[in-house]
């Protein structure tokens, strides 16, 4: 055959995890850390801050996830699972101590090398915290590396709030300008959670440089536009505003064709694009 | 590349030797049609001298329509052992050949695909040209023509075939048939050679103007003609499935009754499912007809480019046979050309 290729170990088989701990994080989000069953494993995982994993579970099939763990804490892998069908409803069957498969990582992850020095605004919206977890511990273990670090992060309520004791505690913290949001109902953390949606949160963002920022927006696909334009406010380059989409995946390899947006396969160009990329997609959100 | 000659009279020695590097598949008629089947006895090696379109395309060897990917267990996870036999696969006209080249570089691109490329490597292709019938129209996707991704291809000029040899398989393959494949090719079968180019260019009839298309492709993305051809399409998928350069593939979990093992079953699926597109709290991305059969049109004709620089549309002419309703690249391209 013409083209030249290298032998790949088998890439749709899953290594075996076993799960260590679990806790809810909302009332149907919960979140799971899981290490590899031999031990020699964990130092083969490498991934980046935006990636995903495929998660299989016997008897129910497979499903990506994305990685809510940092790679500068490595050999756990941690992911935030909303309750919504019939692979999850089987995973929130699960115990400690219990098995599942997970091949990976894949996807293109967040440009780190393109952040570096930069400041960084992290706009989150419900689920969306799960992935941009990821990117916040990185950049929180490596906070030399980086500029400014603003983290907006909106909810529909409280309840719905991911991590929302650590976002607490990272409220006091000099490291980071945290601000969140819930749509409806801050009562009893009026001091902590204002009202209103994501947007309404941007009136802190001020003094941006911006041709030294770059933007990440995760959230449900009717978040983007809305976040989109503030971010073009500050002048920000649109190359410069990195959005995560996400599509039905059944092979994360570029293969199975069920997550093509346009030309593009969000498993491999994505699921973290830039602005500028999406903006010729005719199927965006 | 190495050229050879095979005189018509040797042709029924050909089974035996290619049978000695694998089994012997080769088109058959089925019907009014023609599908690729395992080939027994030598006498049922036929060379047709019409242009053979079989219903499926070669694809099937290489990504099968539904198989086990992954056997299942609560505590384990394992790829299956099997044994794909070696297929040599005779009579594959060029516009295959193409789309072979075409899944090849697909399969090893970003990610290397282990089932693909375990067919792959079990597969030799024995090539041949032919007339084009009323339905191809390879030679408006510049696919009429092979210069790669055979092992051996055959041109009929009267009382021989002209052999190219176009791999190490290949090689082997005249080595070992020595006997029947001659050396002696003189310089005056260059005329014949010439002459049937020339015929076989003039031999087509469908002639489906392709230039310029992935630019109309951008700015029809909104004329009427979408609706009108969404409301006839029967999201049958056919057109998918026949065309053989579409990959599409869906993946299920199945579980053994009473018995705690299962299996991952791998198959084709198509874009023109409703199905196909649905994401978490029911939201489908692409819930008409119309947008199915954009993006569809917008992959074969425009998106591949992007990709991997030219259409993947090979010009083999089955969705026009295919569709119930003719919507087809013909329609499609009549409609956009206005
Ligand atoms: C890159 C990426 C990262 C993701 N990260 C997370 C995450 O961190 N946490 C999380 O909870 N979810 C995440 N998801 C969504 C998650 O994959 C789906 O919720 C999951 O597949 C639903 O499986 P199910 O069998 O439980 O639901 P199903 O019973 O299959 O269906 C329930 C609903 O989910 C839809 N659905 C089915 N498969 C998918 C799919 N692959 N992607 C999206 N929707 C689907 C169905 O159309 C239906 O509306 C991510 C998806 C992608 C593409
Ligand atoms: S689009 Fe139609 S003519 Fe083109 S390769 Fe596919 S089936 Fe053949
Ligand atoms: S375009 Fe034709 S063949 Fe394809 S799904 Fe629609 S009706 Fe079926
Ligand atoms: S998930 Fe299969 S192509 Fe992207």
């Amino acid at each position: 055959m013409k083209y030249e290729y290298k032998k790949e170990p088998e890439l749709y088989t899953p290594i075996m995890m076993r799960i260590i701990s679990k806790r809810d994080l909302t009332p149907d989000v919960r979140f799971f850390q899981t290490v590899p069953k031999e031990e020699f494993k964990h130092l083969d995982l490498d991934y980046k801050p935006g990636q995903f994993m495929m998660l299989s579970l016997y008897g129910s099939g497979e499903a990506p996830f994305s990685i809510s763990s940092s790679p500068t804490r490595k050999g756990i892998f941690e992911f935030a699972i909303r309750k919504t069908g019939k692979i999850t409803n089987k995973i929130f069957e699960l115990k400690d101590g219990d098995q599942l498969g997970l091949r990976g990582p894949f996807g293109n992850g967040f440009p780190i090398e393109k952040m570096l020095g930069k400041d960084i605004v992290i706009v989150a919206g419900g689920l969306g915290a799960a992935p941009l977890r990821s990117l916040l511990l990185y950049i929180l273990d490596n906070r030399e590396l980086f500029g400014r670090l603003i983290y907006l992060y909106g909810a529909k309520n409280p309840q719905e709030m991911l991590y929302r004791p650590d976002f607490f505690e990272m409220l006091e913290s000099d490291q980071l300008e945290l601000h969140l949001t819930v749509d409806k109902g801050n009562e009893g953390f009026e001091d902590k959670i204002e009202e209103g949606m994501v947007t309404h949160l941007f009136k802190y963002v001020n003094d941006i440089d911006p041709k030294n920022t770059i933007a990440c927006v995760c959230g449900p696909p009717v978040m983007y536009k809305f976040v989109v334009n503030e971010i073009l406010k500050y002048n920000l380059e649109k190359h410069n505003i990195l959005v995560n989409l996400e599509r039905r995946m059944k092979c994360g390899t570029g293969k199975c064709g069920h997550c093509i947006i346009d030309y593009r396969y969000t498993c491999i160009d994505g699921p973290v694009f830039t602005y500028w990329d999406v903006i010729h997609m005719r199927e965006l959100i | 590349m190495r050229v050879l000659k095979l005189s018509k009279k040797d042709e029924k020695k050909l089974y035996d030797v290619l049978n000695k590097f694998g089994e012997v598949w080769a088109p058959v008629p089925k019907g009014s049609r023609y599908v690729y089947d395992k080939i027994e006895k030598k006498e049922d090696l036929v060379s047709y001298n019409e242009f053979v379109r079989t219903i499926l395309p070669i694809k099937k060897f290489l990504m099968p329509q539904d198989f086990n990917i992954l056997n299942l267990s609560p505590s384990k996870f394992e790829t299956p052992k099997v044994d794909i036999p070696t297929r040599v696969i005779v009579g594959v006209p060029p516009c295959e050949i193409h789309a072979l080249n075409i899944l090849d570089k697909f399969y090893t691109t970003d990610f290397v695909d282990n089932y693909y490329m375990e067919r792959r490597e079990k597969v030799i292709i024995i090539g041949k040209s032919s007339l084009p019938d009323e339905y191809l129209f390879s030679h408006k996707t510049n696919t009429s023509i092979v210069e790669e991704g055979y092992d051996l291809f055959f041109i009929d000029l009267g009382d021989y075939y002209l052999v190219w040899v176009g791999s190490e398989k290949g090689d082997d393959i005249v080595r070992l048939g020595s006997d029947i494949f001659s050396e002696d090719v003189p310089v005056d079968v260059a005329h014949d050679f010439v002459a049937y180019r020339e015929k076989r260019r003039k031999a087509f009839t469908k002639h489906i103007d392709l230039e310029g298309v992935t630019d109309l492709m951008e700015l029809m993305y909104d004329a009427d003609f979408w609706d009108e051809f969404g409301e006839k399409c029967l999201s049958c998928g056919q057109c998918t499935m026949v065309c053989p350069t579409c990959t599409c593939f869906n993946v299920i979990d199945e579980l053994e009754l009473n018995k705690d093992e299962g299996h991952r079953r791998r198959y084709w699926d198509s874009c023109m499912f409703k199905d196909y597109s649905l994401v978490a709290g029911q939201h489908n991305f692409r819930e008409s007809r119309a947008e199915r059969l954009k993006l569809w049109y917008t992959h074969k004709l425009k998106a591949f480019i992007g990709h991997f620089g030219s259409p993947s549309c090979v010009g083999c002419g089955r969705c026009i046979i295919t569709c119930p309703v003719e919507i087809n690249v013909e329609t499609v391209v009549e409609k956009l050309k206005g």
